[in-house]
C-alpha cells in the first residue's frame, strides 16, 4: 500500500517536473533567435470546399512564445501544487504548447497553413494507425505480431495489381484486405498451431513478404504498365461537418478508406472494452489458462483476433496505394508496420492510444515537408528522430509504464 | 562395440540430426523456388499450352538455365567463389551479433542500426586520421566499428537491464535514429561528406584498408576481412563455451530468475551481451567499408538486420553454425545475382528462399510432415525471445 502511494506521488512529482521541463525548452530553444520586431503569420484557408475565408492570424513571434513558455509553466506548478486529475492530458496540452510555440518561431517572419498541416498529419498517420490496430488485436488475445510491415505490403502489392485488373478500388480494397487476412493466417498457423517463436514468425513473414512482392512486382509491374495503374478513392466532403471552419475541409474532405480507418480505432476499442467478444480476446491474452477453464476457445479466438488484425493491416497497405499514390512501389511501407507497432506500445495497446500516438508520429512526418519548405535551420533528421527518442522513453517509464497483456508472446499449450 | 564406438555413433547420429533439417529446409525452400520460377515464366505457360510433355521440358530447361546460373554466380570459377565469400564476410558477423543475442535471450532486430553506427564511427577514424602506418590505422578503423555499433547496442541493453524495456521495440527504434543520423551527417553538405554533390564520405586512408587476398586483380575484392570473421566466430564460440562470462550469458538466456538465484549479476550479463553483439555488427560495417567499398554512401542499408536474423536461425545460434548459414546466403546472394543478369529471374528470388528457410527452421513440424520422418524427436532448442512484458 505504502509502495503503492509513493509511486503515485513519484509519478506525479515527475510529470510536474516534465511539464516544468517543457517549458524551460521552449524558453531555450525558441526565444534567442527571435527579436521584438519578428511576426508570425498562420493562415487557415484552404482551396477545397466553398467556404467563407477566415482572417489570416498575425502576432508577434515573442510574444507568442513567451505565451506558451507561460501556460506550460503554469501546468507545472499547479501539478507541483495542487496536481491535475489527467496526468496524460495535460502533458498532451503542454506538448502542444511546445509544437505551436516551435511552429511560431519556424514561420517567423513568413507565414504558415496551419488548416494544412492539420490534414497533412491526419493523413500521414492513417497507414500507422491502421498498423497499429492490426497489432493491438493481435497482442491483446496473446499474439505478438512483428509482421504487420509484411501484412501491409502484401495488401498493398494486391491492391494495385487487382485495383488495376478490375479497374475497380473497390476490388482492389478486398483484395487487399483478404491478403492482409491470409498473411496474418500464416503467422496465426505458425504460431498457434506450431508454436514457432512468434517474433521469429513474424521476422520471416516481413522477410518473405518482401521477396515475393518486389519479385512479382519486377516480374510483372515493372514490365507491364498496365497491371500497376489501379484507380483511386474519391474524396468525399462530408455534409455540415466538411464546413466547420478550420478542421472540417482538412479532416471531413477525405476518402472512405480513411474515414473507415478512424471508424475503426473507435470500433475496436467498443469492441474489445463493451463486448462479450473483446472480453475473451482480454482474457485469452491476459489468462489463457483460466479463459480455457471457462470454456472460452484459446485457439480459435487467437486465430479470428491474428486474421481480423491481418485485415487491418491490410486496409493499411490499400490506404496507401488507393487512397494516395495509385501505384505499388517495391518496400512502399517503408517501416510504417514497425512505426505502427511502437505506436501501439505508445498507445498502450488501447485503440485509440495507440491513433493518438500514430497522430504524433503522422505530425512529424508531415512537418517535415513543412520545414524543408520553409528552411528552418534545425536540419529535419533530428525532427524525424524526435517520435523514435520519445517512444524510448516512453517504453522506458519515465513516463508513465505502459503495459502489455500478460500471455502476449506466449503459446498456449492445451494440458 | 564399446563404450567409446558408441559415443562417437551417438555423436555422429546428433551431427547428421542437427544438419538433416537445416538440409531439408534448404532443399525445400529450393524446390519451392524452382516451381514458383516456373508459372511465372510465359514460356513455360506457353509450352503447356501445346501439351504437358513441351510443358515439362520447357520447365526442366528454364530451371536448368536458372539454377545452373545460380550455381556458377556462386561457385563457377575463381571470380564467383571469391565473391561468395566477399559477400559471406560481413554475414558471418551480423550472424554472430544476432546469434550471441539469442544465447543471451536477447533478440537484437538492430543489426542494421549498428551496422550504420559502427560504418560511421569506421569511416571517421579511416578518413579522417592521416600518417599513421597501416599496423596501427587499420586496428584503430575496427576498433572504432566494435565501439560504435557496441555502444549503440549497448543503450538498448542498458535500458533493458534497468527500466525493462523491451530491446526488440528498442532496436528498432534505435534502426530508424541511426539512418536519420547517418543521413544527417553524409547529406550533401553534412558534417561528414566529401565536398561536392554526393551524400557520401570521404575516401578512406589506403593505410586503413584491409589487405586483398588478390591484389594484381582488382576485380577480386575478396579480403583479410574473411579472416578476422573466422576469427570472430572462433572467439564468440570460445567466449560461450569456454568462459564464465559465457556460462553466465547461456544461463541468463535459459533462465533469468535461476540466473539471478545462481547470484549472476543479470543487468550487467544483459548489458555486456548487447554491447559484444553491437561490436560483431560494428564490425560487419568496417569489413565492407574498410575492405570493399572504401567510403561510406548515405544509403548504405543492405538488408543486414533481417539476414543477420535468418543467420543465427539457421545455424542455431551456435557460431559454427552461423559460418556455415552464412557461406549458405553467400552463395545465395551472389548465385541469385548472376541468375538475374543470364536468366533474368528478379533477384529479389533471395528473399524468398530465406523467408522460406526461417519459416521450415522456426517449425520444423512442418518439414518432419513432408518427409514423414519419424522418430527424430525435437532436441533441446534454444528459447529465442520473450514477449514485451520479461
Amino acid at each position: 500500500m505504502d509502495d503503492k502511494a509513493t509511486a503515485k506521488t513519484r509519478r506525479a512529482l515527475g510529470m510536474g517536473i516534465t511539464y516544468l521541463v517543457f517549458a524551460l525548452l521552449t524558453w531555450v530553444l525558441f526565444v534567442p533567435g527571435t527579436t521584438s520586431e519578428q511576426l508570425t503569420t498562420f493562415t487557415f484557408n484552404v482551396t477545397a470546399g466553398n467556404l467563407p475565408p477566415i482572417p489570416d492570424l498575425t502576432f508577434h513571434t515573442l510574444t507568442g512564445i513567451y505565451l506558451m513558455v507561460a501556460l506550460a509553466a503554469l501546468a507545472g506548478v499547479w501539478q507541483l501544487t495542487k496536481g491535475f486529475k489527467n496526468v496524460y492530458l495535460i502533458l498532451g496540452l503542454v506538448s502542444v504548447f511546445f509544437v505551436l510555440a516551435f511552429l511560431a518561431w519556424a514561420a517567423r517572419d513568413k507565414s504558415m497553413n496551419l488548416t494544412g498541416m492539420i490534414g497533412a498529419t491526419l493523413l500521414s498517420s492513417i497507414p500507422i494507425t491502421l498498423a497499429a490496430l492490426s497489432g493491438v488485436m493481435c497482442e491483446r488475445s496473446g499474439v505478438v505480431n512483428i509482421g504487420i510491415e509484411g501484412m501491409m505490403l502484401s495488401g498493398a502489392f494486391m491492391s494495385a495489381l487487382i485495383g488495376s485488373v478490375t479497374h475497380s478500388t473497390w476490388w482492389g480494397l478486398i483484395a487487399a484486405v483478404l491478403a492482409g487476412g491470409l498473411t496474418a493466417a500464416l503467422l496465426a498457423v505458425m504460431a498457434i498451431k506450431y508454436q514457432v517463436d512468434q517474433i521469429v514468425a513474424g521476422t520471416a513473414i516481413n522477410i518473405l513478404t518482401t521477396g515475393l512482392t518486389s519479385y512479382f512486382s519486377s516480374r510483372y509491374l515493372q514490365t507491364n504498365g498496365a497491371l500497376n495503374n489501379p484507380p483511386t478513392f474519391d474524396r468525399i466532403s462530408l455534409p455540415l461537418l466538411g464546413k466547420i471552419p478550420i478542421v472540417g475541409p482538412s479532416l471531413f474532405n477525405n476518402t472512405l478508406v480513411v474515414y473507415t480507418a478512424i471508424v475503426l480505432v473507435f470500433l475496436i476499442y467498443w469492441l474489445l472494452f463493451y463486448t462479450r467478444w473483446g472480453l475473451r480476446t482480454r482474457a485469452v491474452g491476459e489468462h489463457p489458462r483460466a479463459a480455457d477453464t471457462l470454456g472460452i476457445n484459446v485457439f480459435r479466438m487467437r486465430y479470428i483476433n491474428v486474421i481480423l488484425g491481418g485485415m487491418v493491416a491490410g486496409l493499411g497497405g490499400a490506404y496507401l496505394v488507393l487512397s494516395s499514390v495509385a501505384r505499388f512501389d517495391e518496400l512502399m511501407t517503408a517501416g510504417k508496420g514497425f512505426i505502427g507497432l511502437a505506436a501501439m506500445i505508445f498507445g498502450n495497446w488501447n485503440p485509440i492510444g495507440a491513433f493518438g500516438a500514430s497522430l504524433i508520429f503522422g505530425f512529424a512526418d508531415s512537418l517535415q515537408t513543412k520545414l524543408a519548405i520553409l528552411r528552418v535551420p534545425i536540419p529535419s533528421q533530428f525532427l524525424l528522430m524526435a517520435p523514435y527518442l520519445v517512444t524510448m522513453i516512453v517504453l522506458a517509464g519515465v513516463v508513465g509504464q505502459s503495459r502489455p497483456p500478460a500471455a502476449d508472446g506466449q503459446p498456449y499449450e492445451k494440458e | 562395440m564399446s563404450t567409446q564406438e558408441q559415443k562417437a555413433t551417438s555423436q555422429l547420429e546428433s551431427l547428421a540430426r542437427a544438419l538433416l533439417i537445416p538440409l531439408l529446409a534448404v532443399f525445400t525452400a529450393l524446390v519451392i523456388g524452382a516451381l514458383l520460377i516456373i508459372v511465372t515464366d510465359d514460356s513455360v505457360i506457353a509450352a503447356f499450352r501445346e501439351g504437358l510433355g513441351a510443358g515439362l521440358s520447357r520447365s526442366w530447361s528454364v530451371i536448368a538455365l536458372a539454377y545452373g546460373a545460380f550455381f556458377t554466380g556462386a561457385f563457377g570459377d575463381v571470380y564467383h567463389i571469391t565473391e561468395t565469400l566477399r559477400i559471406t564476410t560481413p554475414y558471418i558477423f551480423a550472424g554472430l551479433a544476432v546469434a550471441l543475442g539469442f544465447q543471451g535471450g536477447l533478440f537484437n532486430i538492430g543489426a542494421e542500426g549498428q551496422y550504420f553506427i559502427g560504418g560511421l564511427t569506421t569511416v571517421y577514424v579511416g578518413y579522417s586520421i592521416t600518417g599513421l602506418p597501416m599496423i596501427i590505422h587499420l586496428p584503430l578503423a575496427l576498433l572504432a566499428g566494435m565501439i560504435g555499433g557496441g555502444v549503440w547496442a549497448g543503450i538498448v541493453g542498458f535500458l533493458k537491464a534497468k527500466t525493462g524495456a523491451h530491446e526488440v521495440i528498442n532496436t528498432i527504434m534505435m534502426n530508424y535514429i541511426a539512418i536519420r543520423l547517418a543521413e544527417f551527417l553524409l547529406d550533401v553538405g553534412g558534417p561528414m561528406a566529401r565536398p561536392g554533390y554526393r551524400p557520401v564520405s570521404p575516401e578512406i586512408q589506403p593505410s586503413a584498408y584491409l589487405p586483398q587476398f588478390f591484389p594484381s586483380d582488382p576485380t577480386i575484392r575478396f579480403n583479410v576481412g574473411f579472416i578476422l570473421a573466422l576469427i570472430a566466430a572462433i572467439f564468440i564460440w570460445w567466449l560461450l563455451f569456454k568462459t564464465t562470462l559465457g556460462y553466465e550469458i547461456r544461463t541468463v538466456g535459459q533462465n533469468p530468475n535461476a540466473a539471478r538465484y545462481a547470484g549472476i549479476n543479470v543487468s550487467k550479463v544483459i548489458i555486456v551481451t548487447m554491447f559484444i553483439s553491437g561490436t560483431l555488427a560494428g564490425l560487419a560495417a568496417s569489413a565492407d567499408i574498410l575492405g570493399v567499398i572504401h567510403f561510406m554512401p548515405n544509403a548504405f542499408s543492405a538488408g543486414y538486420g533481417f539476414d543477420a536474423i535468418a543467420l543465427a536461425l539457421l545455424g542455431n545460434s551456435h557460431p559454427a553454425g552461423v559460418v556455415l548459414a552464412s557461406l549458405l546466403f553467400g552463395a545465395l546472394r551472389a548465385g541469385a545475382t548472376n541468375m538475374q543478369g543470364i536468366a533474368h529471374i528478379p533477384v529479389d528470388i533471395t528473399s524468398i528462399l530465406q523467408g522460406l528457410i526461417i519459416i521450415f527452421i522456426a517449425a520444423p513440424a512442418i518439414i518432419r510432415a513432408i518427409y514423414r520422418l519419424r522418430g527424430l524427436e525435437e532436441g533441446e532448442r534454444l528459447k529465442l525471445t520473450r514477449g514485451w512484458g520479461q
